[in-house]
């Protein structure tokens, strides 16, 4: 594997001053985190007093592009808008409302810290880097957790109904991995009311002109002028015609890549295309390995199966989880007694128990899924029980009515109304998915790709390693490190675009001002265009025999199988030479009906797994050179004794930055994390 | 629950782009699971076409799971087909039986004009929105967000009509076409909360102009877009927003 990868590794240069040069010429040998200097907490208030301005006559000459219209870029957009920058918005879907962050269900994190149960803006950050397991930026982190609680009166302000206590104030939840209360939500809705409440905002910028929307279009191509990233190839997706878009800045904020495993919890368009073409035209790629599974999903029901469907991980505050004690138990879960039900979480880890992060509750469950105690047909299944919330919850509201002697069935009855209003719209879910009804039988519930932690790398500015390209959102790679804490990626989209980038970008497009836009009739625009029709032109050649979709599905299976829950050397090494066969036979054997100017689904979809499959190489090699286990990124080589992750902190206390050097070739660059207030231990949830 | 595996007919809407006419043709699929979803059927009639070198079947979708409000399939005569409170991509095959017939339709509105097959421009709902559907706030300018209490029978009304997915099931639904549903919706999800309340009469006089504008039949309370809505919002949205209009008019200054 070493010839693959040559290391160039030149560190970070730490503490430079606002007006450090650019890395034009080099900033494909070097990787700047750009963090500020100062103490942690000093050093975004240090930042945004000093950051460069432009001017409000100024900012009406200056063009961006934001590439995806899901929290992260409708945020910007709005905000962009709202400055008075002459913004154009891209997504692929037919609205910007319908992007994948609507589907976010459990809720949103901010340091309010309304319940005064000891949470604090220090706290917040602490349990995200913790929660990362050690992989994440502290200074990113940190003004993360800063900005949350403005967040939240935002989004109030635009008129997002958030969950509300009788006396008329905002409801917490807690979310696993925490001990405090600091969720907010709006049922099991929230990503909905945030991508409403940002889309609006979005919408009233559109109408007074400040932002142009094109929707059904889809970003094909970055075109780079001098060293910067100065516009984009979109094509129209109804016409299927390329169209050429000058900015003088770039902002990708176009999700997460999950469906690189094919099944995930990602919406069916969820793709890798525009963070792609970004990172073979010198955008370093993060940490591409780093994948979240997610512990509470509905299991796999057969091949024909197009996706998974989440449950919140909110449901871990109320249901239990469990498998019978017993292997191969075949019984009806009424009919296993109390005794003999193993509540394996609460067992390994009190402190904890139902909520401990996602990564340690998902591989829990694969551990006595894999040793013979799953349920369910498919045995790939433990169960998540409502059973005891529900009594709990009765007793409380009978005591609230005054009552005395109640029958069981009372308080099973009020119990349930209880429940349904918090996680109704989610049972309901379960029960049109799977025909059970959860509020009489446990769910059944087994771990699924849900989100990606890895992305673009990104400075402290948000920018990539091409200069005037940014990345927010999931695409980039910046705040989680090697494990998302729940309800916190909400929190980052909506961080980066309402309350980051309008200062961040004005730092660089300060520089911009008398940079006059430029024609699209440029050599380099037609150029890139050229790119993009060729490739087209190919896919549309080869006229083989197998679908796009049957494609997709191969990839998939050998990304779960080789690089997901849990992964080995000798599995990645076959999953990497697996997958360049895939992609030789992918390029002489894929069959693309219809035409290039027509609306074509087949061929979008086709674009996106040519893509898919070289990232998943990447993320096989990134997986292969990490030889530590941390977060989500489970090396069965390096556990301990008891099967928890063992980091390695002497070798790995880095982000692998990966720099595209031409066909399945990559050279890794290093930017090491430094913890200045924070001191790495082996995390505990017992 | 029992699974069982079905052949099915299918009568779906083919039509190439938005000039050309269109016609139902006639598809058959077999041994498909009754656990599948009516989308993932759709998945199998599409590779089965790409197999035999047609051109396969145009539809929105991107969630699959009944939040985004793409789907959009008018199944058997009713959007979204025969369950209730659903959407297309939480519809089940064990919906349907052996041997059935299933017919297949885009939404038909003179608003949505057909893309291709089962797609539809959804777009004359965004310009709705724009005409008033927000608050106007800029970024930065809030107060604290417990500053604003507001009574949890509010915010619970708010939110139970701000749950309206966009999808254009009750514009399908309705003989007229009519937008209302949808319009009420938003109205309601803004006049329920104080913050809403400056904007409120403007809001309303320009969300119904644009809809006037896109060609919405008008309402005749026959209640079908309530019945067929994935989300349940409810048609008392309508007398609110009827109400915000007439209280608008009278005393609008514009
Ligand atoms: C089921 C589910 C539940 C979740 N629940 C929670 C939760 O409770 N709390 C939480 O914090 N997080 C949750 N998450 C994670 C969270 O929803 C996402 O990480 C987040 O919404 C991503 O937002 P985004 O703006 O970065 O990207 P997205 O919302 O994915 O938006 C991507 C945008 O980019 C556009 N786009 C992509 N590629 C292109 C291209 N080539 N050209 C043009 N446009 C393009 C798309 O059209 C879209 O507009 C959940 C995720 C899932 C799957
Ligand atoms: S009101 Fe109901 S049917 Fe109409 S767009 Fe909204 S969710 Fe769809
Ligand atoms: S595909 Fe999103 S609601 Fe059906």
């Amino acid at each position: 594997m070493d010839d693959r990868m040559s290391e160039c590794f030149l560190g970070v240069i730490k503490n430079k001053n606002l007006s450090a040069e650019r890395w034009a010429t080099n900033h494909r040998n070097m990787l700047d985190a750009k963090i500020p200097a100062g103490t942690l907490d000093e050093k975004w208030t240090e930042y945004k007093g000093h950051c460069k301005l432009v001017n409000p006559a100024n900012k009406r000459k200056l063009e961006v592009i934001v590439v995806g219209t899901g929290l992260a870029g409708a945020s910007a957009a709005a905000s962009l808008g709202e400055l008075g920058y002459q913004v154009k918005a891209f997504c692929f879907q037919d609205s910007p409302r319908r992007a994948h962050s609507i589907a976010a269900q459990g809720g949103i994190n901010a340091a309010k810290n309304y319940q005064n149960d000891g949470d604090s803006v220090f706290r917040l950050f602490y349990d995200t880097i913790k929660g990362g397991d050690y992989r994440a930026r502290e200074a990113n982190v940190h003004r993360l957790s800063e900005v949350s609680a403005n967040i939240i009166d935002q989004c109030v302000a635009q008129g997002v109904p958030f969950a509300r206590e009788y006396g008329g104030l905002l409801s917490n939840r807690s979310f696993g991995g925490t001990q405090v209360q600091r969720t907010f939500y709006a049922a099991g809705q929230t990503g909905q009311q945030l991508l409403i409440g940002a889309y609006q905002a979005l919408e009233r910028q559109i109408a007074l002109g400040n932002v142009k929307m094109y929707s059904r279009h889809e970003m094909l191509e970055i075109v780079e002028i001098d060293g910067k990233a100065r516009g984009i190839i979109a094509r129209d997706l109804v016409t299927g015609k390329l169209e050429r878009h000058f900015g003088h800045a770039i902002l990708l904020c176009t999700g997460g890549y999950g469906n690189v495993f094919y099944l995930s919890t990602n919406a069916m368009g969820s793709n890798v295309t525009a963070a792609w073409k970004a990172h073979k035209k010198g955008a370093a790629f993060g940490n591409p390995c780093f994948t979240q599974i997610h512990p509470t999903c509905i299991p796999v029901s057969g091949d024909h199966q197009s996706k998974l469907t989440l449950m919140s991980e909110s449901l871990r505050n109320d249901g239990r989880i469990w498998v019978p004690k017993a292997k191969g138990d075949n019984r009806k879960a009424s009919d296993i007694p109390e005794e003999e039900r193993d509540y394996y979480l609460e067992r390994r880890y009190p402190a904890f128990g139902n909520l401990v992060p996602r990564d340690v509750a998902s591989r829990a469950a694969k551990e006595r899924c894999d040793e013979g105690y799953g349920v369910g047909t498919s045995k790939q299944a433990v169960y998540l029980d409502f059973g005891a919330a529900i009594i709990r919850y009765g007793k409380i509201e009978i005591s609230k009515e005054g009552k005395d002697n109640a029958s069981q069935e009372e308080i099973i009855a009020l119990g349930k109304e209880v429940v349904k209003e918090k996680y109704g719209n989610l049972f309901d879910m379960y029960e049109k998915i799977t025909g059970e009804n959860p509020y009489e039988v446990p769910m059944r519930i087994y771990p699924a790709v849900h989100y990606t932690m890895g992305g673009l790398w990104v400075d402290y500015e948000l920018q990539t390693s091409v200069p005037g390209l940014y990345a927010l959102g999931e695409a980039n790679f910046s705040d989680h490190g090697a494990n998302r804490l729940g309800a916190s990626a909400l929190m980052q989209g909506l961080a980066d675009g309402y309350f980051v980038i309008p200062y961040t970008l004005g730092n660089s497009l300060a520089d911009e001002i008398y940079a006059k836009a430029i024609e699209t009739s440029h050599p380099a625009f037609e150029e890139a265009k050229k790119e993009v029709a060729g490739r087209i032109q190919k896919l549309m050649g080869i006229k083989g025999k197998q679908s796009v979709e049957s494609f997709h599905k191969r990839l998939g299976k050998i990304m779960w199988e080789k690089c997901g829950m849990a992964r080995n050397a000798k599995g990645l090494q076959e999953a990497i030479t697996e997958i360049q066969a895939l992609k030789k036979e992918f390029w002489s054997d894929v069959r693309i009906p219809g035409e290039i100017e027509e609306m074509n689904p087949e061929l979008d979809k086709a674009n996106r797994v040519a893509d898919f499959i070289e990232l998943g190489e990447l993320m096989c090699i990134d997986a292969l050179n990490r030889n530590e286990s941390c977060g989500g990124h489970f090396r069965e080589e390096y556990q301990t004794p008891d099967g928890e992750a063992l980091r390695d902190d002497a070798n790995y206390m880095y982000v692998a930055a990966w720099e595209y050097a031409g066909e399945s070739k990559w050279n890794l660059h290093k930017e090491t994390l430094n913890y200045e207030v924070i001191k790495p231990t082996q995390r505990n949830y017992k | 629950m029992e699974h069982y595996n079905m052949n099915l007919n299918l009568k779906v809407w083919r039509q190439k782009n938005c000039k050309s006419k269109g016609e139902f043709k006639l598809y058959r699929v077999e041994n498909i699971s009754s656990e599948m979803s009516f989308l993932e059927m759709f998945d199998v009639l599409n590779e089965q076409l790409i197999h035999d070198g047609e051109d396969p079947i145009t539809f929105d979708h991107d969630c699959r799971e009944g939040i985004c409000g793409a789907c959009s399939m008018y199944i058997n005569g009713k959007p979204h087909g025969p369950w209730q409170a659903n959407t297309t991509c939480q519809l089940h095959m064990r919906a349907f039986n052996d041997g059935d017939t299933v017919v297949v339709e885009p939404w038909r509105a003179d608003a949505f004009p057909v893309i291709k097959d089962l797609m539809v421009d959804r777009s004359a709902f965004d310009r709705i929105i724009q005409a008033g559907g927000y608050i106007s706030v800029n970024t930065g300018n809030a107060v604290d967000g417990n500053a604003i209490p507001i009574p949890k029978d509010d915010a619970d009304a708010s939110f139970a009509a701000a749950m309206c997915i966009g999808c254009g099931a009750c514009v399908a639904a309705c003989k007229n076409s009519s937008a209302m549903l949808f319009l009420s919706a938003k109205v309601s999800h803004l006049a329920l909360l104080p913050q809403g309340a400056p904007e409120r009469k403007s809001r309303v006089m320009n969300m119904v102009a644009q809809m006037d504008k896109e060609g919405f039949g008008s309402c005749t309370n026959t209640g079908a877009c309530e019945a067929t809505c994935p989300k349940e919002i409810s048609i008392t949205n309508i007398a609110r927003l009827n109400k915000e209009y007439l209280g608008a008019g009278f005393t609008s200054d514009k």
